[in-house]
C-alpha cells in the first residue's frame, strides 16, 4: 500500500512538473560580475528523507548568484561536504578563498520536514546564522526561498526577493494570420512554478500587483475593445473594473490600495485618471491635448508620473496630487516612457531613447539630480518593473523576433534573462513582498 | 455640412467632364485640318455634338460613381509615419472611397481600427493607434459620415499586421484598418 502511494505520488509530481517545464522560464545569465564576493554553498545532507524532489542548497545558490552580488564555487571544487558546525575546518574553506560558507541538513519532523542551516564567516572565522525552518515536502521549494531571503538579508542587510513573484504574458502565435493566444501568467521571481490566470484570443497586457499582493489590474481586449479588469490571483474571481468609451489602459494600484491611476479617453484625448474604489469616484487628473499615459504612483502616494506627448515626443512629467502642479522630469533623449518608481522614491526607471534616434533602453533617472544611467543595451527593451527591494529592475526585450524577459541590477552590475520555451515573453510586473 | 456631403463626388465629376471636354475641342482641331472645306458648315454643329457627347459621358460617369458608393471600396487599410497619426495625402482617395460607400449605406458600421510598430511602449502606443483612428474618423465626419457609423478601437502594437523588425514590417504595421460589422 506505502509503495503504491509513493509510486502514484511520483506520477503526480511527474505530471505536475512537465506541465511546469512547458510553461516555465529558465534563466541565462548574460553578464556576471567579477567583483562577486565568492561563496560556498554545501548541498545540503539528508537524514532519512530519501529523494527529494527539490536540491534546496542548489536553489539557495542559484538564487544568491542571480543577485550578482555573489559568486558560488562550482560543486565539484568543495573538498568536503560538512553538513553542521562540527564538521566546518576553516582553513579548508580559506583555501578555497570563500568568505562565506552555508551548510544544512534535512531530517523529518512529523509528517515535516526539517531543514537546519548555517552560515559563517570563514575571514573571520565565526557563525553567523544558526536557524531551522519546516515544511511538507510540497513545499520545499518556498522554503529554499525563505531561507536564501534570510541569508541575503544577513549577508547584505538588504530584504531578499526570492520568495516574491512575477506576473507576466505570453502571446504565441496561432496558425493564420494575426490570430494569437494570449496568455497572462503568475511565477515565482525565477520564472519556475508559472501558472496561467487568464487565456483569450484578444490583446492582455499591461498587469499591476496590488499592494497586498493579492489582486492584479490588467487590461483586456476580450469584448473587442480594451477593458480593464481586477483578478483575485487565488480564486480567479475577477471583474470589470472600466467600460469606457475609446482607451481604457495603464492601470496602477496606489501604495494604500484604495485608488487605481489609469487613462481613460472618454474625453477625447488620453488623459490621466484616479478611480477610488470604496466611492466609486473618477478624478481626471490631466488635461491636455496631447498623449498623456502610464501612470505610476511615488511610493509615498503623493505623485503621479506619466507619459506626456505634450512636449512633442513622449517625455516623463511628474504631478503633485496635492496641488495639480505638473514638472518636467526627463530631458536627454527623444523618447522617455513607462517611469517606475524605485522603492525609495529616488529614482524612476523608464523607456530611454537617446537623441540619436538609436536604441530602446532601459535607464534609471535620479529624481534629485537629473543623473540618467543607461542599464541596458539591445534594440527594444521595454516595460521596466522594479524588485520590491529595489535592487533589480525586470524588463522584456527581442532575441531575434523572439520576446524575452530580462532581469538587470539596478546597479548594472549583473544582467539575465527568462526566455520561454515557445512565444513572446513580454509585460512584466514584479509582485511586492509576500508575507 | 449639408454642402459638404456631396461636394467630393461632384468635384472629381466636375473634373473629368472637364478632361472630356479637352478631348473633344483637339479632335475638332484635327478635323479641321483634314477636310477643310466642310469646317464652316459643321464646327458649330460639331461642337454641339461634342459638347453633348461630354455632358452625356459625365453624367454617366457620375451615375455609375454613385453606383460605386454603393459597393463595398478595395482598400482597407491606410499606413502612417512613425509616431505620426496625419493622414498621408496618397490616401485621401482610399478615405473618400469609404466616406462614400458609408454615406451611400447608412446602416453600414465601421471599427476603425488603429495600429502602430513594435517601437516604444504599448500603452503610449496605444494612445498613438487611438489618434491614428481618430484622424480617419475627423476626416471620414468632415465628408459626412454619420459619427454613429463609426468607432475607433486601438490595438496599439498588439495585433501587428507582419511579424519582423524591420523598417518594411515597421512600416507595414502603422496602420488604420478599416473593419466593417
Amino acid at each position: 500500500m506505502k509503495k503504491q502511494w509513493g509510486l502514484s505520488l511520483v506520477l503526480l509530481v511527474g505530471l505536475f512538473l512537465s506541465q511546469w517545464a512547458q510553461a516555465n522560464l529558465t534563466i541565462r545569465i548574460t553578464q556576471g560580475n567579477d567583483q562577486a564576493t565568492p561563496i560556498a554553498v554545501v548541498p545540503f545532507a539528508r537524514d532519512g528523507v530519501g529523494v527529494l524532489p527539490e536540491d534546496v542548497a542548489q536553489i539557495i545558490s542559484q538564487n544568491l548568484e542571480r543577485t550578482g552580488l555573489f559568486a558560488p564555487i562550482p560543486r565539484e571544487d568543495l573538498i568536503s561536504l560538512p553538513s553542521s558546525a562540527r564538521d566546518v575546518v576553516y582553513r579548508d574553506w580559506r583555501l578555497l578563498r570563500v568568505n562565506y560558507l552555508i551548510v544544512g541538513q534535512i531530517s523529518r519532523s512529523g509528517n515535516e520536514l526539517e531543514i537546519r542551516y548555517e552560515v559563517f564567516d570563514v575571514v573571520r572565522q565565526e557563525r553567523l546564522m544558526a536557524e531551522r525552518v519546516t515544511g511538507r515536502t510540497e513545499a520545499l521549494r518556498d522554503r529554499a526561498h525563505f531561507i536564501s531571503d534570510r541569508i541575503y538579508e544577513k549577508l547584505t542587510g538588504q530584504r531578499g526577493i526570492f520568495s516574491t513573484q512575477i506576473a507576466y504574458v505570453t502571446a504565441e502565435a496561432l496558425s493564420g494570420r494575426a490570430e494569437y493566444r494570449f496568455r497572462l501568467h503568475v511565477a515565482d521571481a525565477d520564472g519556475q512554478r508559472s501558472r496561467t490566470i487568464l487565456t483569450s484570443h484578444e490583446p492582455i497586457l499591461s498587469p499591476d500587483w496590488s499592494p497586498d499582493g493579492r489582486r492584479l489590474a490588467y487590461v483586456s481586449f476580450e469584448q473587442g475593445r480594451p477593458a480593464i479588469f481586477i483578478q483575485e490571483i487565488e480564486t480567479g474571481e475577477r471583474f470589470q473594473l472600466t467600460n469606457f468609451r475609446g482607451l481604457n489602459g495603464s492601470p496602477a494600484w496606489s501604495p494604500d490600495g484604495q485608488r487605481i491611476a489609469m487613462t481613460l479617453s472618454r474625453d477625447g484625448q488620453p488623459e490621466i485618471y484616479i478611480y477610488e474604489l470604496e466611492q466609486r469616484r473618477l478624478t481626471r487628473v490631466t488635461n491636455h491635448f496631447a498623449i498623456d499615459t502610464e501612470p505610476s504612483w511615488s511610493p509615498d502616494g503623493r505623485y503621479l508620473v506619466f507619459t506626456s506627448s505634450r512636449s512633442g515626443g513622449p517625455q516623463i512629467y511628474r504631478v503633485n496630487l496635492s496641488n495639480g502642479d505638473i514638472d518636467r522630469l526627463s530631458f536627454e533623449g527623444n523618447y522617455n516612457a513607462r517611469a517606475r518608481f524605485s522603492p525609495d522614491g529616488d529614482e524612476i526607471f523608464m523607456v530611454h531613447r537617446d537623441a540619436g534616434g538609436g536604441l530602446f533602453s532601459i535607464a534609471g533617472l535620479n529624481i534629485e539630480t537629473g543623473r540618467m544611467r543607461i542599464l541596458t543595451t539591445s534594440p527594444l527593451d521595454e516595460s521596466p518593473t522594479v524588485a520590491p527591494n529595489g535592487a533589480m529592475v525586470m524588463y522584456a526585450l527581442m532575441q531575434g523576433e523572439q520576446g524575452v524577459l530580462g532581469v538587470v541590477s539596478t546597479d548594472g552590475r549583473i544582467r539575465y534573462e527568462l526566455p520561454a520555451a515557445q512565444g513572446d515573453v513580454r509585460e512584466p510586473a514584479w509582485s511586492p513582498f509576500l508575507d | 455640412m449639408e454642402l459638404m456631403k456631396y461636394s467630393k463626388p461632384f468635384a472629381l465629376a466636375a473634373v473629368l467632364a472637364l478632361v472630356v471636354g479637352c478631348g473633344g475641342s483637339t479632335q475638332e482641331g484635327v478635323s479641321e485640318d483634314v477636310v477643310a472645306d466642310e469646317v464652316l458648315v459643321t464646327d458649330e454643329d460639331a461642337r454641339r455634338a461634342e459638347a453633348e457627347a461630354a455632358r452625356r459621358e459625365a453624367a454617366a460617369r457620375a451615375e455609375q460613381m454613385q453606383a460605386e458608393a454603393g459597393a463595398m471600396p478595395e482598400i482597407f487599410t491606410i499606413y502612417f509615419d512613425f509616431d505620426k497619426s496625419n493622414i498621408r495625402s496618397e490616401f485621401y482617395d482610399v478615405l473618400n472611397a469609404h466616406a462614400a460607400y458609408l454615406m451611400a449605406n447608412p446602416n453600414a458600421r465601421v471599427v476603425l481600427e488603429g495600429h502602430t510598430d513594435e517601437r516604444g511602449t504599448r500603452e503610449y502606443n496605444m494612445a498613438l493607434g487611438e489618434r491614428r483612428g481618430q484622424s480617419v474618423q475627423r476626416y471620414l465626419s468632415l465628408q459626412g459620415v454619420a459619427s454613429s457609423q463609426m468607432e475607433v478601437v486601438s490595438y496599439g502594437e498588439e495585433r501587428p499586421a507582419v511579424r519582423g523588425t524591420t523598417r518594411e514590417a515597421h512600416a507595414q504595421n502603422r496602420r488604420v484598418e478599416f473593419n466593417y460589422r
